[in-house]
């Protein structure tokens, strides 16, 4: 399975950022073509991205390419770098219709037979920014083959909703953060929580990741590399969860071996979703 | 490609650099590179920048590069973007882009 606990954010007309991010091995890099970049440096930072997609550090890395809206006459172009470019995953802001990412589909399936990619090969995912997109959040994440994930964005959601964020457990965003997460998992895709603003606030940063990985969130969208090992080590297990995660799978290899169905560790039953859990949590303790 | 216009694309920030292409009076393509690490890598940037012009047939034009220690694939953006804005050119061939 594909961790993806951290996606960090980085502008797509940031030379600095485009040359070292992959340093901070993040589970996945995002260029950002929208918000990070001015109008006016548009057309540079899509060639800064088209170039840095195909550089070799970045072939062992997840590629995510957040491009302007269907509202902007910006996205289309975005999109012929990132499919061109090769990256993995197109990001598309301020999703509000599962018809938007249909039509992005379409447009993506162009240009992969235009320039000899695989058709299907660029994967798609949405992120969630107003009270229209969570509440489509289901037939978003259902739209096509392609989604591999689903993103909440809190800062122009909480405008839509006429609200603000506040500190501690943050109501403001409870509903959109089920109903999105709730979504994911039906359309068996990956969530992502907001990100949080303040790169000075590492208790606050790190109380918001709590309460994303009680959810069930997957990670969340970063925009600081230093939020990255925070991340890293709160969505690991511990040493009690890593040492029980390793007994389940003994225990359930002990029992395909005597050709058992089903074991029994400490009292409990080790079914499939136990056994599951149990490789989850090594999977994240090996990759801390 | 034709160079009309003055333009310039990328920033004097580290690991960036600035290209300022201008119309050439004398027809001919002139390039000019300024680099912190012209000792180490001077050859490497101009070959990259020169493969960069030859890609989108810049015959003729003043090319000046500020590098601040930039990797490749930023080089090649940046002169990409400052030629597209000097020719003005609003359709782009993905394929001479690589």
């Amino acid at each position: 399975m594909k961790l993806r606990r951290s996606m960090l954010f980085v502008p797509g007309d940031n030379g600095a950022m485009l040359s070292t991010s992959f340093v901070y091995n993040p589970d996945s890099v995002m260029f950002d073509l929208e918000d990070a970049v001015s109008p006016r440096e548009k057309d540079s930072a899509r060639l800064m991205v088209y170039q840095a997609l195909q550089h070799p550090a970045y072939r062992d890395i997840e590629t995510v390419v957040r491009i302007n809206g269907v509202d902007t006459p910006f996205w289309q172009e975005d999109l012929e770098a990132a499919v061109r470019g090769g990256a993995d995953i197109v990001r598309l802001p301020k999703t509000e219709t599962a018809q938007e990412i249909q039509e992005l589909e379409t447009h993506v399936a162009r240009i992969e037979k235009a320039c000899g990619r695989a058709v299907g090969d660029t994967k798609l995912m949405a992120a969630i920014e107003s009270a229209s997109g969570v509440v489509n959040a289901v037939a978003i994440a259902r739209a096509s083959p392609r989604m591999v994930a689903i993103a909440m964005a809190g800062f122009d959601y909480l405008v839509d909703m006429h609200t603000r964020r506040s500190a501690g457990w943050e109501p403001e965003l409870f509903y959109a953060r089920a109903a999105v997460l709730h979504a994911a998992r039906a359309a068996h895709i990956d969530a992502f929580d907001v990100v949080y603003g303040n790169v000075n606030d590492d208790e606050g940063f790190l109380r918001e990741v709590q309460i994303a990985k009680q959810l069930g969130f997957n990670g969340k969208s970063l925009i600081h590399p230093k939020q990255i090992d925070l991340l890293h080590k709160a969505y690991a297990p511990t040493e009690a969860e890593v040492s029980h995660a390793k007994r389940v799978l003994a225990a359930a290899d002990e029992a395909h071996r005597k050709g058992l169905g089903v074991v029994s560790l400490d009292g409990k039953m080790v079914d499939p979703p136990v056994i599951h859990e149990a490789e989850m949590a090594l999977q994240m303790a090996e990759a801390a | 490609m034709k160079v009309i216009k003055e333009a310039i694309a990328g920033t004097l920030e580290s690991s960036d650099l600035l290209v300022k292409v201008a119309p050439s009076d004398r027809g001919t393509r002139d390039v000019v590179i300024r680099s912190e690490v012209i000792k180490q890598f001077g050859k490497q940037i101009r070959r990259v920048v020169t493969d960069t012009l030859d890609k989108l047939s810049v015959s003729g034009g003043s090319i000046v590069v500020e590098d601040k220690g930039a990797l490749d694939c930023v080089i090649r953006a940046r002169v990409q973007a400052a030629v597209l804005r000097a020719c003005e050119a609003n359709q782009l061939e993905w394929e001479r882009l690589s």
